[in-house]
This record gives structure tokens, sequence and C-alpha cells, in this order.
């Protein structure tokens, strides 16, 4: 099994090898309604996935009933030509739909309305930034639109796969929900930074398409998909080896890693006078490896013809300038406008940028929060907890809850500690921070009644301290404080105690 | 049948409209009429797969309206037989295929929707060849329909059910799908009117899908003005299909009054194309067709001949286009969500499941084409046969561009010869495709072809149909002149020709038409 797979150290496989990468990142937009029809769209902003019934979003077009025909949604149309052009690609003035058949359950017609020889956008170019301020600059070769496909289910058998299963369920809610597939060009040049070059590219897909407000780019709902392509060509070869494409990695930290094994997994092979497989592979995330998925040659024949019940896509010259000019700024020229309004140390900024948190950052600014305080609450405590769960830090809690949680510590209400409560209960799932607060009774204990009698009676117990305080020795308030803090169970501001601590003693 | 149900079933939609209006007759009394007659002699014709359990319920209801001072349409109220491969809420939609049998839509086609807009009374769904693939009926799965001209022989196809369901007199009205010549055929050898739209023109929205580049809806009629008023109903803008025209359509009832008004062609220049005539065409065909050619130049038209080199590859491109769309268009009946489900024995995967389904599910046809349609579209053949097919499609555009150029309106006959009788080219696949060797050039190119009896053939007594093309959006020229050529054939030849039919309802000779139906 995969688990087992040898694996090469990554260095040495980097020393023998050149990895080549090749992505293509599907993005789900967040249109109202489906590619195809006027279906409600699961993935666009007013639908909340988690109170979606199966198949409670179809339309006779999203299950492919006889006699149904698809047609174009406008909006997809426009939010793809806006994509393409952030991503400094071409829009061609006529693109087409094509079918792409296969018969698949969850392919409602056994084709899918994708575009094929003449995708709406072709030939961009972005730039892409790692650790340590590096960049590399990534080719597109072509945007293109398509509908997605729905989702399967399989009840029994041990893998969830729908090999061994005992039977299948199938929702066709997800199925027409409007897709643009964003494909590289193959990337070389990347060695030892290959799997963080993976990871900063999608970070940056990510970050254009959340700029553009066309999806909502969570990864863990699958809005954005990742499929990496990776090959090793042996050093001095000039040969590029067999790729493998691992599908659906479905978070920025999974591209780092997937990328990683697989360099090291198809080194190993190598190394050992084997022959890598051309194949899909399947990202098991818990226990960070690839097995193989099904054999992939690249003359799958998928019998592609244009897509007779659609017209050429069209979009005129004053529509793409209109669309160009209303596009927002570039990731990279964000990046040094945020640098210099947060005021962030080149590192502090590139270990957000690293961390992919740009967005949560300037939203969490945008809330009220200050700078400082969101990138260390982001930074710190945020990303402990999704490193502990080995999730993206965006998943746990909204930048809004975050710029919440600081403006009541700055506001004195919540003490550091009580306020990292706050946030364990917001992630838990127990309501905004103002809720959790009230909940869990996390408020600060402000009446200076209680603190002076915990203060006083701390005081009395340690005679010895009060008087070095007296005799001006300020810092042995410390042990005072730690009495306190603990007889008020830690729901007291520090700062208060200690100037009351000073009043009491020295009054 | 009482003799004013025999009066009504003889009438046109046209005159049945007008006696509605005037309330000289109920759409109750008009649609028992039509229902007593296909429950009389639909046994031996079988044109139909389902008579409507609605349809009284809903003339009533018209009665109702019309009593209240409703303003309707004027075919508010007359019966209207549905092809089977259109979506019916109400009624199976089976496309002529074993695997839907029993399929219920939860939508209706926006032609049907049209249609009960406009209040007319759906009375059932026709039979026709297994989702459209066929010249005969033949492939029906549900058995084939009989010509009422002679019970032994095919009544055209794919549309044969639509075809002589009107030709029987069981309904005035009917609806047909054409993607290489289903409506115009079946009226040629039934002695019928049909008409193929401006591709576009008519939407496709819930027409099960054959090929989707040639398939179109339209009209099927005994008159030219029957099939213009209801083409009138049917036609224009469908959002829901994006394929279809944006245009504002003048009316074709209109179109057609006034070329029945018409006492000259005088300045109309007719084209008769080269290609589609003389060997392979039955005598008794061409012979009428050269009477029809006489009789319009006498009345003041130009004829002047044309050729469409083209043509000749017409057939050919056109069997593969079709297949390489249907292939695909078929690829949804798997047994997931819809139809017919055959389980393997002792279950199995899902695509065993699939395969098992389409194998029991499909005629013989069907599967000939799908694989026809599969391997045009493989890999490393796409460029030989689709791509070569789209070719020589562009290439009969621009024939017909170039004939248009000479001609005002292009004719033809509209099949190579009479009604054969079953079984006849059941087995030659490649006999059976030539019969549409007149009408697929239309498809291809997207124009608009009218088909209407132009008299019988001397050697069998059959029926024969004249084919009128014009260009892209000029159907209302269709019905002009469709409607002048009606009147002019009716003073030559005398009245309608159906009344030569044995089943003519007012004929005495009702119980002596071969084969019989009594």
């Amino acid at each position: 099994m995969s688990t087992n797979a040898e694996l090469m150290d990554f260095e040495k496989a980097i020393e023998l090898f050149e990895p080549v990468l090749g992505f293509e990142v599907h993005v789900e937009l967040n249109t109202n309604t489906k590619m195809f029809s006027d279906a409600p769209n699961p993935a666009s902003s007013q639908a909340e996935s988690a109170t979606q019934e199966p198949n409670t979003m179809i339309t006779p077009v999203c299950l492919g009933l006889p006699g149904s025909l698809p047609v174009v949604n406008e909006q997809a149309v426009k939010f793809s030509i806006s994509l393409g052009l952030a991503l400094g690609c071409e829009i061609a003035s006529s693109s087409r739909f094509a079918r792409k058949n296969y018969f698949y359950p969850d392919l409602a017609k056994n084709y899918q309305i994708s575009q094929y020889d003449e995708p709406i956008a072709h030939d961009g170019e972005i730039e892409v930034e790692i650790a340590g301020g590096k960049t590399f600059k990534i080719e597109i070769e072509r945007a293109h639109m398509e509908e997605d496909a729905g989702k399967l289910t399989h009840v029994g058998g041990s893998t969830g796969r729908i090999q061994g299963a005992d039977y299948s369920l199938v929702d066709y809610n997800r199925a027409g929900v409007p897709l643009v597939e964003i494909v590289t060009k193959i990337i070389q040049g990347t060695n030892e930074n290959a799997p963080e070059v993976g990871k900063a590219y999608v970070a940056t897909i990510r970050e254009i398409v959340l700029a553009l407000g066309i999806s909502e780019a969570r990864m863990e709902r699958g809005n954005l998909r990742c499929d990496a392509n990776v090959s090793l060509s042996p050093r001095g070869s000039g040969k590029l080896g067999t790729r493998t494409e691992t599908k659906n990695v479905n978070s920025l930290r999974s591209v780092d890693r997937a990328v990683r094994y697989e360099i090291q997994r198809q080194a190993a092979i190598i190394a050992a006078g084997g022959t890598i497989v051309q194949e899909t592979r399947h990202w098991h995330e818990d226990t960070g490896t690839t097995s193989p998925g099904r054999p992939k040659s690249d003359a799958d024949d998928y019998r592609y013809f244009p897509e007779p019940d659609l017209l050429p896509v069209e979009p005129s010259a004053s529509l793409i300038q209109e669309l160009k000019n209303a596009l927002p700024e570039a990731p990279a020229k964000r990046r040094s406008r945020l640098k210099a309004d947060w005021g962030f140390s080149e590192l502090e900024f590139q270990d957000v940028v690293n961390a992919g948190l740009l967005n949560e950052i300037e939203q969490t600014v945008q809330a009220g929060a200050s700078p400082a305080q969101s990138r260390k609450w982001w930074m710190g405590e945020v990303s402990r907890i999704a490193n502990a769960k080995s999730v993206d830090p965006s998943t746990l809690v909204s930048p809004k809850s975050v710029a919440e949680i600081v403006k009541l510590t700055e506001s004195g209400e919540l003490t550091d500690r009580l306020a990292r409560q706050a946030l364990e209960g917001v992630i838990a799932g127990e309501g905004t921070p103002t809720e959790v607060v009230a909940k869990r009774g996390l408020k600060v204990v402000s009446d200076d009644g209680a603190l002076i009698a915990a203060i006083d009676e701390a005081l009395k117990s340690q005679p010895d301290v009060l008087e070095k305080i007296k005799s001006g020795k300020i810092q042995a308030a410390g042990a005072i404080i730690g009495d306190v803090m603990k007889a008020m169970q830690g729901k007291a501001d520090a700062a208060r105690v200690r100037e009351l601590i000073l009043e009491r003693a020295t009054g | 049948m009482n003799s004013m149900s025999n009066e009504l079933i003889q009438l046109s939609a046209a005159k049945l409209s007008e006696k509605l209006v005037k309330k000289e007759v109920s759409a109750l009394e008009v649609t028992k009429a039509h229902l007593d007659r296909i429950e009389e002699v639909d046994p031996a014709i079988h044109a139909f797969l389902h008579v409507s359990t609605e349809a009284l319920k809903v003339a009533g209801e018209v009665d109702g309206a019309r009593r209240l001072g409703a303003k309707l349409n004027p075919l508010a109220g007359v019966p209207v037989a549905i092809k089977d491969v259109l979506c019916t809420m109400d009624m199976p939609s089976t496309a002529g295929s074993k695997i839907l049998e029993g399929w219920v839509p939860p939508y209706d086609a926006t032609v049907v929707k049209r249609l009960r807009d406009a209040r007319l009374v759906p009375i059932g769904k026709t039979n026709m060849d297994e989702f459209a693939m066929g010249s005969s009926t033949e492939h029906s799965a549900y058995g084939p329909t009989k010509n009422p001209w002679d019970l032994e022989r095919i009544p055209g196809g794919s549309g044969g059910g639509s075809a002589a369901a009107v030709a029987a007199f069981e309904v005035p009205l009917a609806l047909g799908s054409d993607t290489g010549g289903s409506i115009r055929q079946p009226a040629a050898v039934t002695g019928t009117v049909g008409m193929k739209p401006t591709y576009g023109g008519v939407s496709r929205y819930g027409a099960i899908a054959l090929a989707s580049s040639l398939d179109q809806v339209g009209p099927v009629a005994r008159s030219v003005l029957d099939a213009a008023m209801l083409h009138d109903v049917i036609g224009g803008h469908d959002p829901k299909d994006s394929t279809s025209l944006n245009e504002s359509w003048s009316s074709f009832t209109e179109a057609a009054k006034e070329g029945a008004k018409a006492d000259s062609l005088k300045g109309l220049k007719i084209g008769v194309v080269k290609e589609l005539g003389g060997e392979g065409f039955q005598k008794g065909v061409s012979d009428r067709f050269a009477a029809v050619c006489e009789l319009l130049a006498a009345t003041g038209a130009e004829i002047v001949e044309v050729s469409a080199p083209s043509f000749a590859y017409a057939i050919a491109a056109y069997y593969l286009i079709l297949p390489a769309e249907a292939s695909s268009n078929l690829a949804k009946f798997d047994s997931v969500r819809f139809g017919l489900r055959v389980n393997p024995p002792g279950g199995g995967t899902v695509e065993q499941v699939m395969s098992a389904t389409r194998e029991a599910g499909f005629g013989p046809e069907v599967k000939r084409r799908i694989i026809l349609g599969t391997y045009a579209l493989s890999a490393g053949y796409y460029d030989a046969y689709y791509g070569s097919a789209q070719k020589v499609r562009t290439l009969v555009q621009r024939d017909f561009q170039s004939a248009f150029g000479k001609a005002d309106l292009l004719i033809s006959p509209s099949a190579p010869t009479t009604a054969f009788k079953f079984g006849e080219k059941l087995e030659d696949p490649l006999a059976m495709y030539l019969n549409d060797v007149t009408t697929i050039p239309a498809n291809l190119a997207g124009i608009p072809g009218l088909g209407l009896p132009m008299g019988l053939a001397e050697e069998d007594g059959l029926p024969t149909g004249l084919q009128v093309m014009a260009p892209a959006k000029a159907d209302a020229k269709l019905y002009s002149f469709g409607a002048t050529l009606e009147v002019l054939l009716k003073e030559s030849s005398g009245e309608l020709i159906l009344q030569d039919s044995p089943l003519y309802p007012g004929a005495n000779n009702a119980s002596s038409a071969n084969g019989g139906v009594k």
C-alpha cells in the first residue's frame, strides 16, 4: 500500500532530480445560478452548504433529463473573462463549448460541457512569491469554462471509494456549478522550492479570485480544488520524466505536502531502477501520502466535439475592456501596498504571505482591528490550533470574529488568556465572540471591590512582599498579581490589578 | 359514428376554428368526435402510443372560457396530436423507445406549453421510429404505424404517427420533428402537409434530442393554412433554447391566406434542383413533379434549373453528423436517474447495469447509429469523419446560397418514391437512408422546407409529395407559395387528394380499404 511507499530524503531527491510541476486548479464561481441552468448555485455566496439537502438545488437541466437544454450563464462568462484577465491571459473573441464524453454516474448527461480547443482565456502569466521574497513566474496555458459534476457517496466497503462499495448515492446539487479550470504550462526551475512554489501558486490563485469576488474560494468546501502534476527529470538528462497527477489536493498546506511527497516517492522508485506509472493519484490528508488512482494516458478518448446546443461565446471588445478596467489590484502590487500600510517588517510580512493569511488579516483590519493585533492572532493562536488540527487557519474562524476578539481585548473587556478561551469557543461553534464571552462567563472582573478584597487578602497572607513593595521594590508585586489572578480565576485585568496593588500597598 | 361527428372530423383546423369561434360547435363536441374516430380506426392504424384521458376535460374548460367571453387563440379548442419525442407532463414521453417506457417528464416541452397556453386540446402522443431514427416507423419499439392509404405500407418516418393520425382524420393537427425529413417524408407518403421550419424558428426545449444541430419541431396538417396556424402558435424565440432565433416572425397564417388569394405567380422564379430528381426516383413521382412544374409555369412562374453538386455528399455527411451527435445525446439513457433499469443476474456494478439497460432498452437501429457515431468521433478518426462531414455541410450551405441567387424558391419531390411496403427496406439500412435524399440538404443548411401533396402516382395510386425550400427565415414565403399551389392543384385535379384515401370518412369505401379497418 501507498503508506508503505519508500521515500527518498527530500534534499537527496532534489540533488538527483529536477522536479517538474504542473497544476490544474478548478475554481467554483459564486454566481447566483448554475453554469447552464437557473438552478440555485450551491457555491454562491448566498448558499449555505451545510443546509443543503441532497438533490434539492436541481432542475431538469442539472439532471440531464431528456429534452432539457443548457443555456450559458452570462455572469459566469463575465467572471471567467475577469479571471482570465487577472491571470494575464488573452481573451478569445470567440470561444466554444465542447462535449467531453464519458460515462460516470455523477455526470448526469454522461458528457460534461467544457471547452476544448477554443478556451475563453489562454496564454497568461502570474508571479508567485515564496518565503524570503523569492519570486517565480508561472505561465498559464489556458483557463476554460465548464460545469461541475454531482457528488457520489459510496456506502459500504472500507475505502469510501467506488471499488468495494455496496451501493452509491448521487447528489446532483453540485452538478452544473460553474467552474473555471486553470491549467499551467510545465513549471521548471523550482528545485528545492518546488513544494513551496506549488503552495504559493494556489495561494495566489485564491488571492486573485477572492479579490475579484468571483468565488467563495473555500478549499475545504471544494470551491477551489487543485490537481498537482509532478514528474522528475534526472539532473543533466534533459529529459522529462513520467508524471503523476495527484487529484483534489484541497488545502494550501496539502499542496506543499503532496508535491513534496510525490518528489520523494518518485525519486525512490527511479533510484531503485523502477518506473513511474502515468496515473492519477489520491491524496490522503490524514497520512500525508498519495495512492494510485486510475491509469491515465494522454490519449484518453473523450470524443470531444463542439456542443451543438450552444452558440459560440463571443464577448465584445468593449465588454472585455470594461472588465479589464474593473480589475482589482494585482496581488504583487497589493502586497507591497499592504506591507506599507500595516507597517510590518519584511520578515513579519513574509510570514503572513507564506501562511496564506493576507486576506484574512486584511479583512480583520477592515473589520476594525489593528494590523499588529490582527497579525498576532492569525499567526499565533489561530495558526497554532489550525496546525494541531491539520487544517488551514482560514477555515477555523472568520476575520470578523477575530476582529471582535481583538477589540474586546483592546477595550480591556478580555485578557489575553480569556480571549484565547473565547477563540476556542468560537472555533467550537459556540457562537460569536461576544456570545461565547456571555455563555462562558469570560468577562474581566472590573469591579474594583472584588479585586481589592482579593488583593488585601493576598497582601495579608504575604507580609514580606508587602514590605518589599512599600520599600519601593515594585516588581515584587508580581507575586501578589499571581495570587489575585488565581483567586479571580483569571477573570481580571492584570494591569488594573497591578495598579490596585500598588495603591493598596503604598496607600 | 354519427353524421355530425363524421362531418367534424373532416374539417380543417381553420374551419373548426371558425365554427368554434361562432359557437356553432363546442370544443367538447370536436374533441369527442376525434376521440371516437381514434377509437374506431386507430386499432388498425396505430398512430397513437397514448391517448389523453384529459382531453375532454381540457376541451370543456375551453368551452367554459369561451362562454365567459375570454379572448382566445383562434385554434383554442382544436385537438392536436403530439409526437412522442416531445415532453408532456401529463402523458408518457417515450420517443418510441423501450428505454423510456412509461416515463412521464416533470416538465412540458416549450412547444407543448405553447399549445396549452393557446388552449389547443392535446389529444395524444403519436408513434415514431425509436428516437426518430428511421423513415418508416418500423423502428418504433411499440410496433409500426400503418399508412391509412394502404395498411400494408409504411406511413413514412420518423413521424409516421403524426402524419397517419392527420391523414386518417383522427386529428386535424399534429406536431412533428424533422432531423432529416421526419416531417416532410411522412407528409409525402400520406398525402398530408408538413413543415420543417428554419433551424431556430421553433424551440427544441423538451424535444428529446436526436441530432441537436439538425432537429427542428414543426407542424403537421392536412392543409397549408392549418400548418401555418399551428406554426404561429409554436414558433418564436425561447430563452430556454440557445439556438432559438431571436426574430420577430410575421404571421404565417396571414402569409397562407394571402397566398390562397393569389391568381398569378408572375415574377416568381422557381428553381428545380437537378440533383434532387431523375435516376432513382419512381416514375409516378417524377411525372407528378413534372406536372406541377408545368402548372407553375402556366401560372406565370419562371422555372429555372439549378445545380447543387455537393448534395451528392449530403447523405454521407448527414449519416456522420447525426450519429455523432446522437451517440452523445443518447448517453444520458443509463438507468441512473430515469427510465428503464435492467439489473444483470446477480446484480452488478453501475457500469454493468448501464450496459445491461442499454442493451435491453435500445433497438437495433439506435445501437447501429450509436456505434457509428462513437466511431466517427473517436480520436484519430474525428477529422476524417466528423470534421469532413462538417465541411460538406458548409458546401451544401454554399450550394443553397448560390441556388437562391438564381431562384426565389427551390422545389423537388419530397421523397423519391411513394409509400413502400413494410419490411421492404428493413434489412437494408442504406436503402432506408437513401429515402431521405431529398429532405436532408435542408436540415444540413438549416433552411425551411414545406412538404405538400402533389397528387397520386399513376402506377400505384398512392400520394406523392412536393418539397418547397426557401432561404433561412423565409418560412412565410413557403406558406404563401404553398397555399397558392394548393389552390392551383385543387383546381387542376379536383378536391383534396385525401378524398381518394380509402379511409376518407365521407367515403363509403372505408371497409374496402386495403387490409380493411373494420
